[in-house]
């Protein structure tokens, strides 16, 4: 394309934004005082930003185009290739270990619990990874899950004195149960209509648990909620947030062990088969219905034991925890991080925790650059960060 | 006689549009089976009632893989898809369904899904069985992309396979299945001369040191008449002949309904 | 029995329904058209609530009559909401035109966040209120108890928008090729039709209505807020999935059912779960008959 069309093309999508943008970003209107505040600045801001903007999508959008022809034969990125090589991993492992064993130590305890949030993530994405990741059913209402493990937790221990490390265990069956529970009806339904079955799904879990007082103590939530215990032993608040942060590192690796595991078997083959093609892997003996349930409730599995985990760190949860943000918080780690890949999610879930959390200043632009990351990832990166790599296979003849 | 399949009088409608009319077909251990017929005929519906994606409106599908021997068959009408490939029926698709996430060599390894059990804790734990029973899948599907040629592409995605290559995959993935029969849905379609050719030898192949009965939909007449024991001829759903294929050939009924009736006359 | 209650009740679902059909219209044409849940609909309404808003306080300010900034809004509504629709449209997903479904769905739900934070901070996290742009009608007086100005306002608008669409469907140019383009996208293209303009056309109709919805509604609660698109857009969608979603009738048809039904239960029953009960008729409805009261059942070709 020629300079000049480049240049009309841009002053073009710079007038059509500047108009666009218009009432809202420049007119303030303030009701109580009756004045408008003009906010012109905004308007040069739109003016210039999308004028150079659409310079860059076009070519964006042209560089897209041509790579696709070539993509498929794409070798590793250089992480997924550094990911596989044997050397890498075993140095590579004892560095990670040695840091996260020695983190909570080197840094303040407010550090400490945002490191753990952003650990808990990791495990709900790494849930959510399987259904989605590997059996390609969007689910949408994810939090739900965790709302149920945290929930069975409280109320457990309320009602009944359960302890932390019996209700972890508990709290996973019972979102398993939770995950077949909602996957049996809607075993037929296709991409969207899921998505939003699940959607709407969620929103109920989370609307009961707002209304039905007598269960749930509603809005207010449960308080008081204990740590998990070390035999019994008193600890004071700074060991106790080193306490659960290993106790969530430990989760993290036995998610990620069982979860490797799962990926690399015939369960889940089948899984990553069904979503390529119902018809055709249902043609090569895969039982979808079974499939798709064992997916929905091992899925469910890890979100309900960090959703124990949770509850014990924050010893206090009440519905406001479990919404559809959450959940959106959630997917976006699993699309940003790489459908199906492992290391990819644990990436996304970090990125997407920590990243916030040192960027404080930016609070309040991080949901709208959530929006807006998603739409660029789907568009120019539907891999994600990391993608997933097929494994192969050593055979002796 | 000994069929290893038998359909008799099956129908299948659509709300008011009759696909299929009362059809019966038969195949014996060890034959190929040609269905042939214009467009729209109805032969990939047919595929379908057999193996289980539709259940048909009337009529009755029966199989065994012994041939009948001991005058046990089975009914197999509405069963779902992955059951009939677990009895022993496997297919191809008229337009390719290969898993295009995957690997060549994944793709014939969920093929022998069918013929493994490990399940989550198998795969959790990887006990010995479950350890053995991968072995075998990948040992398995290995030997077979080698008996259909295809071992040089073994890591390769799928999809980045070249057409021809695709076809043949289809066909490796349906036999890791362990099929007694093997149901082959146009797999000539947009094919070059050479790779019929080399296609024609596959199916003889696997008939020959498998044992596996073929049913083959083909528009392709030299493919068919090549290989074909026994040609079945449909149009509208309907049978209207079926033969060896010298007699087909001749078959002014037959000649008709491809070719209109001025040249039939 | 209060008969008197009861037709309060009815004609209140009427108003919620009609709303929720005005919305439901742009989610039922979009899926027709690309299957695509265009999850930031419910943004548009928000946005030509806001747009609205804007518009009318600027001219009463400058003390322009009250008839000629009602007009004037709405049509200032009515044309940004088109143009928010164009435009999401040709950034977020003609780009996954061919994309796989997920994709398409996941960068909805990014325009979704992005609209709904983007009107946020450009204005305010409040509850802003929003003028009674619909005067008391002296003649309706009698009636008024039973319903009210602004919903005969809300309802006879309805109606005539309705009857605009069926008009623009049924014998325009543009109406055919929405529905050729519809059914059959590929053929569409091949007999000569510019499908990524009726795309657009599609869009923009979408928006129309439902910006339309979103003056009336801020009108008839008085005040508007950057989140009121979602709640709204929810309850939309599950009208249009509920009425068979592809079908403009059917559309229609689920709002006023969704409209009665949680006008009834609210007035009989509880006001507490109203939200809810959307929720359960949703999934209810897309576990035992997706394809909805008048929907077209798609049987997938192997």
């Amino acid at each position: 394309m020629t300079a000049k069309q480049e240049l009309k093309k841009s002053i073009i999508a710079s007038v059509w934004f500047m108009f666009l943008t218009f009432p809202i970003m420049v007119i303030k209107v303030n009701t109580v005082t009756h004045t408008i505040d003009w906010r012109w600045h905004n308007m040069a801001l739109v003016g210039i930003g999308s004028f150079f903007l659409s310079m860059l999508w076009r070519y964006l959008l042209k560089k897209k185009e041509e790579g696709g022809k070539k993509d498929k034969k794409a070798g590793l990125s250089f992480i997924q290739r550094l990911l596989q090589e044997k050397q890498f991993a075993l140095p590579g492992i004892l560095i990670i270990t040695l840091i996260t064993i020695l983190f909570p130590h080197i840094f303040s305890m407010y550090q400490t619990n945002i490191m753990t949030s952003a650990l808990i993530f990791v495990v709900l994405g790494l849930g959510l990874n399987i259904v989605i990741g590997l059996a390609g059913l969007l689910v949408l209402g994810y939090a739900a899950f965790f709302a149920v493990g945290a929930y069975s937790y409280a109320l457990l221990n309320l009602h009944y004195g359960v302890g932390f490390w019996i209700a972890l265990p508990i709290g996973g069956i019972l979102a398993a149960l939770f995950g077949i529970l909602l996957g049996y009806p809607v075993l037929r339904l296709r991409g969207d209509y899921l998505a939003i079955v699940t959607l709407g799904f969620g929103e109920i879990i989370r609307l009961v648990l707002e209304n039905w007082n007598e269960f749930s103590f509603g809005p207010s939530g449960i308080k008081n909620i204990p740590k998990p215990g070390f035999f019994g032993i008193e600890m004071s608040m700074q060991t106790t947030t080193i306490y659960v942060f290993y106790i969530v590192v430990l989760l993290v690796v036995f998610t990620i062990f069982v979860i490797n595991r799962l990926k690399n078997s015939r369960i889940g083959r089948a899984w990553v088969a069904l979503k390529d093609d119902e018809i055709a892997s249902q043609a090569m003996g895969i039982d979808k219905a079974k499939t798709k349930l064992r997916a929905f409730a091992l899925g469910a599995t890890w979100a309900g034991m960090a959703g124990v985990v949770f509850a014990a760190k924050t010893t206090f949860i009440n519905p406001a925890s479990f919404t559809l943000w959450e959940s959106v918080i959630i997917l976006c780690t699993v699309v940003l991080g790489g459908m199906g890949s492992i290391a990819g999610v644990i990436a996304g879930a970090l990125l997407l925790i920590l990243l916030p959390e040192y960027m404080r200043d930016f609070g309040e632009f991080r949901m709208i650059t959530f929006g807006a990351v998603l739409i660029l990832m789907m568009i120019f990166r539907p891999g994600g960060m990391i993608e997933d790599v097929r494994k192969t296979y050593k055979f002796e003849k | 006689m000994k069929p290893i399949l038998e359909v008799k009088s099956m129908t299948m409608d659509f709300g008011g549009l009759r696909a299929i009319d009362s059809v019966d077909l038969s195949i014996d251990k060890g034959q190929i089976v040609a269905l042939i017929g214009p467009n729209g005929a109805g032969k990939t519906t047919f595929f379908n009632c057999i193996t289980g994606i539709y259940t048909p409106t009337a009529g009755d599908i029966y199989i065994s893989s012994n041939g009948a021997a001991d005058g046990k068959n089975e009914r197999i009408n509405g069963l779902k898809p992955n059951v009939v490939t677990r009895k022993g029926l496997a297919r191809t698709f008229q337009n390719i369904r290969l898993f295009t996430s995957m690997t060549v060599l994944e793709n014939v390894m969920i093929g022998c899904h069918a013929i493994t059990k490990a399940g989550i804790m198998g795969a959790i734990f990887r006990g010995a069985s479950t350890k053995s029973e991968e072995k075998l899948i990948v040992e398995k599907s290995y030997l077979i992309l080698e008996k259909i040629g295809l071992s040089k592409y073994v890591d390769e995605l799928a999809v980045n396979l070249p057409y021809g290559a695709q076809r043949r995959l289809e066909i490796a993935r349906a036999l890791a299945t362990d099929p007694f029969l093997l149901l082959l849905d146009e797999p000539a379609a947009g094919m070059n001369p050479q790779e019929t050719m080399e296609l024609d030898e596959l199916i003889l192949k696997i008939r020959n040191s498998e044992g596996i009965s073929i049913l083959l939909i083909e528009h392709d007449m030299k493919l068919v008449m090549s290989l074909s024991e026994k040609i079945y001829v449909v149009d509208y759903g309907k049978k209207i002949a079926e033969g060896t294929p010298e007699e087909i050939r001749h078959n002014p009924v037959v000649i008709k309904a491809y070719l209109g009736e001025e040249v039939a006359s | 029995m209060d008969f008197e209650y009861f037709t309060q009740l009815f004609f209140g679902g009427l108003t919620r329904g009609s709303i929720y059909a005005l919305i439901a219209l742009g989610y039922t044409m979009v899926y027709g058209i690309i299957e695509l849940i265009n999850f930031a609909h419910g943004e548009i309404y928000m946005i030509g609530a806001f747009t609205g808003l804007i518009v009318s306080t600027v001219l009463t300010m400058m003390g322009m009559p009250t008839l000629a900034v009602v007009v004037l809004a709405g049509m200032a509504a009515i044309i940004y909401s088109c143009a928010y629709g164009y435009t999401m449209e040709k950034i977020a997903y003609k780009p996954l035109r061919n994309a796989p479904r997920l994709s398409v769905l996941i960068s909805a739900i990014g325009m979704s966040l992005f609209l709904q934070n983007y009107v946020l901070l450009a204005q305010t996290s409040d509850f802003l209120p929003f003028p009674s742009l619909v005067p008391e009608f002296e003649f309706w007086e009698p009636y008024s108890h039973i319903l009210t100005s602004p919903e005969l306002m809300i309802l006879s608008t309805t109606v005539v928008v309705m009857i605009l669409l069926t008009i623009l469907i049924k014998f325009t140019r543009i109406g055919k090729a929405m529905r050729a383009t519809s059914q059959d996208k590929m053929m569409a293209a091949l007999l000569g039709i510019n499908v990524d303009q009726v795309i657009s056309a599609t869009f923009v109709v979408g928006s129309a209505t439902a910006a339309i919805g979103g003056v009336l509604i801020a009108s008839h609660i008085g005040q508007i807020n950057f989140y009121m698109g979602f709640i709204a857009g929810i309850k939309a969608f599950v009208a249009a999935v509920l009425g068979g979603i592809g079908s403009i009738p059917g559309a229609v048809l689920g709002a006023l059912v969704l409209g009665w039904t949680e006008s009834f239960f609210t007035g009989y029953i509880s006001s507490d779960y109203e939200d809810v009960f959307a929720f359960i008729f949703l999934v209810v409805i897309l576990i035992f008959r997706p394809s909805g009261i008048l929907g077209r059942s798609q049987i997938q070709k192997v």
